[in-house]
């Protein structure tokens, strides 16, 4: 088996035990909603308020969406013993890790990135602006996952291991955060936006790059 | 005080001192002079500051702040940098002194964003009439105070010393290089919603404030690298309690 067959069983795999668990997906898209349903009752339901901050309360939900299916990323396999397994396998493990990212990311966060245009409308945003923000959540999630993963992995069975995943985790995302609002900002401001879904666009490469090698070496520790 | 240290050992090589047995002395012997000069620099630092120079034209003496704020400004962002050094290192060469150097670092980095956030605070009350801006140097701080806390957190609650060590050091690579990255982006995003951010400073310093900052600066220096060892003497006590050379010490 070549190592990009691996991949696509390690991804089949784990986007076939994703389905066979649909209620977890829905979990994450009802929080996404529900987080972004509690910001008009907090500042009330002006059109031009929401209008205003729209942008910014849907990344910042879709953020948090993500950040909290994150523990589940490597911890079932961790659990049942099969992440150890799979590290032993005679392939890089950070191809493996790669896979598991790329399979996470489909069933996670590409749900949610189909479904803000749902809450956009809830919030007023114009067409151009709930395109702008299906484009930068799909650009900008996978840092997320990314980021996220070496976080997740860092963490992997450590006591209140979710709460210090999102410590480690938001600061270092701030700048994703930043420029997915900041584009949907822009096309509303009449800009294109295209600067910042490009700025997007390179850390994604990046940290998509740079991030399974880390988070495999991660995992290698919390094994041993 | 005598360290029972071998003594045999003529020929040095580079990595002589990255054995927790014989930099424990070292570090021991280094602390008390590094804490003498950093208060004689900072007693000098502050007399210059205090006393001699002028008071700023437009912003009276509360701008005397300063001497206080940038040295630890300075200092937080370049301990982070030396952590990281550490931790390559570390990675490396697998030395565990350096994981507990980048370890002991991380408090004294966390205070020093800390002093620089509410020295920030102190200064901005009087001269922007609020305690807090959005500014961009003010929220990259506070977001590489996050990143310092995360790092403590991290390490402390990861029971197994070689996982914590590792686990640290690659948080650390990470952070280091997502630091630029958070700065530019904050700064980016303070000038597209405010404006153009506010400027602390005018372009040029008189020379005795620039003299008395870089005594205080000197003075953060020797105090960081004093409070370092310290602490990297208390780990190294912890990790190596078992080892003959530490009870040897008598001082468990």
């Amino acid at each position: 088996m070549g190592v990009l067959s691996f991949f696509a069983s390690v991804l089949e795999r784990d986007v076939l035990l994703a389905w066979r668990q649909r209620g977890d997906v829905l979990l994450g898209l009802m929080f996404f909603m529900l987080v972004a349903t509690l910001f008009p009752l907090a500042v009330g339901p002006e059109p031009n308020g929401l209008l205003r901050i729209g942008p910014g309360v849907l990344w910042v939900a879709a953020l948090l969406a993500n950040l909290l299916a994150l523990p589940r990323l490597f911890h079932g396999d961790w659990i049942d013993g099969s992440l150890e397994q799979l590290l032993l396998a005679p392939y890089p493990p950070s191809m493996m890790v790669a896979a598991k990212f790329a399979a996470h990311w489909l069933v996670t966060s590409l749900p949610l990135a189909l479904a803000a245009p749902l809450l956009a409308i809830q919030y007023g945003l114009p067409l151009a602006q709930c395109l702008m923000l299906v484009a930068s959540l799909l650009v900008g999630t996978p840092i997320i996952t990314a980021l996220g993963g070496i976080g997740a992995a860092l963490t992997l069975g450590l006591r209140q291991g979710e709460v210090l995943l999102a410590l480690l985790v938001l600061p270092l995302l701030a700048p994703v955060l930043i420029f997915g609002s900041g584009a949907v900002g822009a096309v509303a401001a009449g800009q294109s936006g295209m600067a910042e879904l490009s700025l997007l666009a390179a850390m994604a490469c990046t940290s998509v790059f740079f991030a399974p090698w880390l988070a495999a070496k991660a995992l290698r520790l919390a094994i041993e | 005080m005598t360290m029972d240290t071998p003594k045999n050992k003529v020929n040095w090589h580079l990595f002589h001192y990255a054995a927790p047995s014989t930099f424990y002395p070292l570090a021991g012997k280094a602390i008390p002079w590094l804490m003498t000069l950093a208060v004689v620099l900072a007693a000098i630092g502050l007399w210059i500051g205090m006393a001699v120079a002028p008071s700023d034209a437009q912003q009276g003496d509360g701008y005397r702040i300063i001497y206080l704020h940038v040295p630890s400004s300075w200092m937080a962002m370049f301990i982070y940098i030396v952590m990281a050094f550490w931790s390559v290192i570390h990675l490396v060469w697998k030395t565990r002194l350096s994981a507990l150097m980048a370890q002991a670092l991380a408090p004294t980095g966390a205070w020093m964003a800390l002093m620089s956030l509410v020295t920030g605070a102190l200064w901005g009350k009087p001269m922007w009439g609020t305690w807090w801006v959005w500014d961009a140097r003010l929220t990259s701080m506070l977001l590489l105070f996050f990143l310092y806390l995360g790092f403590i957190a991290l390490t402390r609650s990861i029971d197994d010393p070689d996982r914590s060590d590792q686990a640290g050091s690659l948080l650390a690579i990470v952070g280091v290089f997502n630091v630029p990255v958070i700065y530019f982006s904050v700064y980016w995003w303070n000038t597209l919603h405010q404006g153009a951010s506010v400027s602390s400073k005018g372009s040029s310093m008189a020379g005795v404030m620039l003299a008395a900052m870089l005594l205080m600066s000197l003075a953060a220096w020797m105090y960081s690298i004093a409070m370092t060892l310290r602490r990297v003497r208390v780990l190294i006590l912890q990790r190596e309690a078992s080892t003959r050379w530490v009870q040897e010490l008598n001082i468990l």
